[in-house]
């Protein structure tokens, strides 16, 4: 059903450390691995080898550069997966029933033989935590590892999702964070976890640690950046059709 | 976003064939027989076929049935059950005018609501996504239906109803341009709210997660076209509504309403393509992208 419940039992989520993160993709990789060979269909990629790859990801890792107003800009790595929200709009768009939360756990899952590949949950997620594999036709998110996190056929230290198994840093963490007392949460309280993008209303369940302030390096006026100037673009102009298009509309 | 031909293809046709659908269910033109037979025969390949090309967008279309279930949340759901009970309820309905001579006023009253309730539910799958807000507006709604019946009006022939319907499209759709060009930034979601990072200092996209492009990329950030929009928009108002008001207002023969309905057509064609090329999705944020 894709009314969302009014409460879960549990807040399964994760908790991501900005100030840890080395930014080495490893969880993008396991993550790819494990959810390749395990539950639902396989990520796929496309022209893997070639001129043009691109292929479907539950995980990936952006890089940001911060600026204050007085000192050095600051390299945060940034890695972003599904954030389990309270109020998941993806749910709620959902026409077949496929996408659902669940009570026990909160987790959001999808099940793929009742997707129809429309497209719409992920045009209402604003995290760009769903992706339609194109081979498949059907979407694809991140399920939190829910077939780690209960599998009893596992050693007890790897039931929690391959990102935070994986991870060097230990800048991912994983438990439950409707219970205040838990680790993550307490993690929470004690760095000040932010939720991304609050004004959207999805009260997400995964928390963000903001990044500590950084040592300051030596202040310098020397231009140390000499090849900037000669990385300008140099194939601006449209060729074919669309620069006939281009050119018939500039006349106008 | 991106501007994908199916979806331009579906919402303009069966906008226009449910418009037509419309004015036919509330007796304007009170056809019957052969001349019902053609009105309603134009009516539903417009309607019907906007609805086939909207499945070629799906992953799965041949689960496409299952998108009847989830009505009590999903606007995409009460779409497709609006859609099949305006097609059957008109579908009888124009059978009693074209086979029996009769008028079965209650049926078209209530095919007309269906109609008019699918293109309503149609403009809302856009009109409820806070993450483009750009349709996130009463606007779209308004905007969809202006254009739906202004176009019913000008395709049953009623001259003087297409005038008043189609300026009045014509203005909403400014609106609608106007409040679009400031909502994204209205929304109050940028780069500092997606990363949580503003706190620190200006935010800036400094590395993708990867070299190539991926799904989020192709579907969400479409920047082509953009610089011409403008012009495109005097294309498409001039299209859609001046020049069928002024094919209207000369004098009316069928040459010239078949004219002004090409027009109107192609405007509102060009608005669609508008309206997708130019709504940002607050998912570009991550990439340093609108």
């Amino acid at each position: 059903m894709t009314q969302l419940p009014t409460q879960t039992t549990k807040k399964l989520g994760l908790v991501i450390d900005l100030d840890t993160c080395v930014g080495c993709h490893a969880c993008v990789i396991s993550c790819k691995g494990w959810n390749t060979e395990n539950y639902g269909a396989p990520l796929s990629d496309q022209d893997a080898y070639g001129a043009d790859p691109s292929g479907t990801f539950l995980n990936r890792v952006h890089s940001y550069e911060v600026q204050p107003t007085q000192g050095d800009a600051q390299l945060v790595h940034f890695p972003k997966s599904c954030l389990h929200c309270e109020d998941a709009p993806c749910v709620t768009v959902c026409p077949t029933g496929a996408s659902y939360k669940r009570v026990e756990d909160g987790i959001v899952l999808v099940n793929e033989i009742d997707c129809i590949g429309c497209g719409l949950c992920a045009w209402a997620c604003p995290y760009g935590a769903r992706e339609l594999d194109a081979a498949e036709g059907v979407m694809k998110k991140c399920t939190l590892c829910v077939d780690r996190i209960y599998n009893e056929n596992l050693p007890e230290i790897d039931r929690t999702p391959s990102c935070v198994r994986t991870c060097p840093s230990n800048a991912r963490h994983f438990g439950d964070l409707g219970d205040p007392d838990s680790d993550v949460s307490k993690l929470v309280a004690e760095r000040g976890g932010i939720d991304l993008m609050p004004e959207q209303g999805t009260k997400p369940v995964n928390k963000y640690l903001p990044p500590r302030p950084k040592d300051q390096l030596a202040q310098s006026d020397e231009q140390i950046d000499i090849l900037a100037p000669f990385l300008d673009p140099v194939a601006t102009e449209a060729k074919g059709f669309l620069s006939w298009l281009d050119k018939t509309l500039e006349k106008l | 976003m991106h501007p994908a031909p199916s979806v331009i293809f579906f919402s303009t046709f069966s906008g226009l064939g449910f418009g037509l659908l419309i004015f036919l269910g509330l007796g304007m033109p009170a056809v019957t027989g052969l001349s019902a037979f053609a009105f309603f025969a134009i009516a539903y390949v417009l309607a019907v076929g906007g609805l086939i090309s909207s499945t070629f967008h799906l992953g799965r279309p041949e689960r496409a049935l299952k998108a009847f279930s989830q009505w009590r949340t999903s606007w995409l759901s009460r779409e497709a059950w609006c859609a099949v009970a305006a097609l059957i309820l008109m579908a009888l309905y124009g059978a009693g005018l074209v086979f029996f001579d009769q008028r079965w006023t209650l049926l078209g009253l209530l095919g007309a609501a269906a109609s008019l309730g699918t293109v309503f539910t149609t403009s809302m799958i856009y009109a409820q996504l806070k993450t483009v807000p750009r349709w996130n507006s009463p606007l779209t709604p308004a905007n969809f239906l202006s254009i739906c019946i202004a176009g019913g009006a000008l395709m049953s022939g009623q001259v003087t109803w297409a005038i008043v319907l189609l300026l009045l499209a014509g203005g909403i759709q400014i609106a609608t341009w106007m409040r679009g060009d400031t909502a994204f930034a209205d929304s109050g979601t940028d780069m500092a709210t997606a990363t949580g990072l503003g706190s620190i200092g200006t935010v800036r996209a400094f590395e993708p997660p990867h070299t190539g492009t991926n799904y989020l990329l192709r579907e969400f950030v479409y920047v082509i076209g953009r610089k011409h929009a403008l012009k495109l928009r005097i294309i498409a108002i001039s299209l859609m509504v001046i020049l069928p008001v002024f094919f209207l207002l000369l004098s009316f023969n069928h040459w010239l309403g078949l004219l002004a309905a090409l027009a109107h057509i192609t405007g509102v064609f060009a608005a669609r393509w508008l309206f997708f090329a130019q709504a940002e999705h607050v998912v570009g944020l991550y990439y340093g992208k609108r």
